[in-house]
C-alpha cells in the first residue's frame, strides 16, 4: 500500500526538498499469467483495473499500453462531465459516472480537480429549444438536476455571449445542468493508475498487443511486444484501435474510426465560469483552470487514424464560436490536436462479452468517452468479472444492433459526428 | 486537407467540395422473399463496416461539380486517394489485389471474375 498524499506528507517531503516521493505507479516486467488483462491504459481501461482490484479483489491483472499511460484520447479531449443525455440507458450510465466524479478525488486520495461549474447546452434555433426540452424532461423524470433557462439567466451566467436577438443564431435559451463540469484528465488518468497500482495492478506500458490468441472459442492470452501473456480474461478497451485488435480474435465490430479535435487558446485572464456548447453551430467552449479557451467541435467526416484532422474543421468550429462569443476573435490560439474516436451506428457505447469466451470489449464512446470513465469502468469491472454483463452496461451489449434494439444518441451528444 | 478528384466530371478540389459517403461496395442482402435475410445478414449490413488502418474503400459525391456520387480508394494513415472510379465500377486490379484484411475476401471472387460491380 502506498502511503496516502496529505498536508503532512507535502510538509515532510517539503524538509527534503521533494527529493523523496515515492513513484506514484511501478513500471514491473510482465508475469507470464495474468487473471485478466486489460488492453489500452487510458481513462476507461485504468477505471476497469481499479474497480476490479477494489471492488472484485481482483489483483493478479495487468493493464497493458502500447504507448504511454493517458497518451491517447485521455490526454485528448476536453474533460466535459455532463449526464444530461436523453435515453435511459445512456442517462444510467452517464450519471453513474458523475456521481463518482464527485467522489473521486476523495476515492483515489489523488485530485482529479472534478469541478461542477455547470453546463449550459445553448437553443439556438426552434427545433434545438424544443428538443432539449424533451431532454429536460426526460432527465427531470429520471432525476436528474436539470432545468431550461432563459436567455437572460444564459447571459447571466456567461456575459461574454452574444445575446443580440437578429444574429444569425440567436440565444432561445439553454439547458442547464448545474452539477455538471470539469475535471482534469491527466488527473484521473493518473489517480487511477496510482489506486490500481498500489492495489497490486501491474500496469506496462510500451508495450503493443500485437493479436489476441484463441483456443477454440476461448481466449487463451495476448501475443505482445514483450511476449506472449497468458490470461482467461481479456477486456480490451482501445476507443479508435479497437476494431483492428479484435479482428486478430476473428471478430467485427460495428465500428468506425474518425478523428476528432480541440484547440486551446492563450491563456486569458477568467471570463467563463461554466461549459457552453452550442449544437446547431458546432462548438464547444469552456476555460481551463489556466486561463486557456478550450474549443471543441465535430468530427472530419471521414475514417482516419491519422490523429491530426483537417482544417476545415477546425474552421468551422472557430467561425461558429466568434459569432457566439465575439470577444474570443482576436485570441490566439497556442495548440490543437486530434484524437481516433470510435464512432458506432447508434453513437452509443458498447460495452458487452462477445462470442468468444473471456473477450469483454468496451468501445464506442466516439466523442464523449470522458465523461464516462469511472461508470465505464464500475460497469466493465463488472461485466468482466461476474462474466454476465452489470445492469446499467447491458442495454449496450453488442447484440442490440442484431435485435435492432438501438440507443439512439446522435442528437444528445450534442456534436455532428 | 484532402484534395479530391472527380472521375465524372473531373473537377478538383479539397474536401468541403466533396461529402464523405461512408464505405463503398456494401451489398444488400437482397432475396426474392426478404424473410430469408437473416437478422445477422441485416445487421451486417446496416452497422458493421471496414475499419481498416491502411487502404479504405469508400463513396464521395461531387458536391460543388457534377452532383455524381463516385467510389474512391484512400489510405486511412496517410490520408492519400490511391484511385477514383465510377459508381459503378470496381476498383483497379492492382488495389484489389493490394487489399488485405476483410477487403481481400471481398475482392477475391471479384478478381476471379474480372472486374464487374
Amino acid at each position: 500500500m502506498k502511503s496516502r498524499y496529505s498536508i503532512f506528507s507535502l510538509a515532510r517531503n517539503a524538509m527534503n526538498y521533494h527529493k523523496d516521493w515515492e513513484r506514484a505507479w511501478r513500471s514491473p516486467t510482465p508475469k507470464s499469467e495474468y487473471d485478466a488483462v486489460i488492453v489500452g491504459a487510458g481513462g476507461h481501461g485504468l477505471a476497469t483495473a481499479y474497480y476490479l482490484a477494489k471492488n472484485h479483489k481482483l489483483t493478479n491483472i495487468a493493464v497493458v499500453e502500447k504507448g504511454w499511460l493517458g497518451g491517447g484520447n485521455t490526454g485528448r479531449n476536453t474533460t466535459i462531465i455532463r449526464s444530461n443525455y436523453l435515453q435511459d440507458p445512456s442517462i444510467a450510465i452517464y450519471e453513474l459516472a458523475r456521481g463518482l466524479y464527485e467522489e473521486l478525488s476523495h476515492d483515489l486520495n489523488f485530485n482529479v480537480m472534478f469541478s461542477p461549474r455547470g453546463v449550459m447546452m445553448l437553443c439556438q434555433t426552434e427545433h434545438e429549444f424544443r428538443a432539449f426540452k424533451r431532454t429536460a424532461h426526460a432527465n427531470r423524470l429520471a432525476g436528474l438536476d436539470c432545468r431550461m433557462i432563459t436567455p437572460e439567466e444564459v447571459k447571466k451566467i456567461a456575459p461574454i455571449i452574444n445575446d443580440d436577438p437578429n444574429c444569425r443564431y440567436p440565444i432561445l435559451g439553454a439547458y442547464y445542468q448545474p452539477r455538471g463540469g470539469t475535471g482534469r484528465h491527466d488527473a484521473v488518468a493518473w489517480g487511477y493508475a496510482r489506486g490500481a497500482d498500489s492495489l497490486g495492478v501491474d500496469i506496462i506500458q510500451n508495450c503493443e498487443v500485437l493479436s489476441i490468441r484463441r483456443d477454440g472459442a476461448k481466449v487463451a492470452g495476448i501475443e505482445t511486444s514483450k511476449g506472449f501473456i497468458k490470461t482467461k480474461k481479456v477486456g480490451v478497451v482501445t476507443a479508435g484501435h479497437v476494431s483492428t485488435l479484435v479482428q486478430t480474435a476473428g471478430l467485427r465490430l460495428p465500428i468506425e474510426s474518425l478523428c476528432l479535435q480541440a484547440l486551446v487558446s492563450e491563456p486569458i485572464k477568467p471570463v467563463l465560469d461554466c461549459v457552453i456548447m452550442a449544437n446547431t453551430v458546432h462548438g464547444y467552449l469552456s476555460q481551463s483552470d489556466k486561463g486557456e479557451l478550450v474549443v471543441g467541435g465535430g468530427t472530419d467526416p471521414y475514417n482516419n487514424y491519422s490523429q491530426r484532422g483537417s482544417f476545415p474543421a477546425l474552421e468551422h468550429t472557430v467561425t461558429a464560436l466568434v459569432e457566439t462569443f465575439p470577444i474570443i476573435s482576436r485570441l490566439r490560439m497556442l495548440r490543437m490536436w486530434g484524437g481516433i474516436v470510435d464512432m458506432t451506428g447508434d453513437r452509443s457505447p458498447i460495452i458487452s462479452k462477445t462470442d468468444v469466451e473471456g473477450l469483454y470489449v468496451n468501445c464506442g464512446w466516439g466523442t464523449g468517452g470522458f465523461k464516462a470513465i469511472p461508470g465505464s469502468g464500475f460497469v466493465f469491472a463488472d461485466t468482466m468479472f461476474n462474466d454476465r454483463p452489470h445492469p446499467i452496461a447491458e442495454p449496450f451489449g453488442l447484440n442490440r444492433f442484431l435485435e435492432g434494439r438501438l440507443i439512439d444518441e446522435s442528437v444528445a451528444a450534442a456534436v455532428a459526428h | 486537407m484532402l484534395i479530391v478528384h472527380c472521375p465524372v466530371c473531373g473537377a478538383e478540389g479539397d474536401e468541403t467540395d466533396f461529402h464523405y459517403g461512408g464505405e463503398a461496395h456494401v451489398a444488400r442482402p437482397a432475396t426474392r422473399d426478404p424473410a430469408d435475410v437473416s437478422d445477422a445478414q441485416q445487421r451486417d449490413y446496416l452497422f458493421m463496416r471496414h475499419n481498416p488502418k491502411g487502404l479504405h474503400f469508400e463513396r464521395w459525391r461531387c458536391d460543388r461539380g457534377c452532383g455524381k456520387w463516385f467510389h474512391a480508394a484512400r489510405d486511412t494513415m496517410t490520408m492519400e486517394f490511391k484511385a477514383t472510379y465510377g459508381i459503378g465500377e470496381l476498383p483497379p486490379r492492382e488495389l484489389m489485389k493490394a487489399a488485405t484484411g476483410e477487403w481481400a475476401e471481398f475482392f477475391k471472387d471479384k478478381l476471379a471474375k474480372g472486374r464487374k460491380a
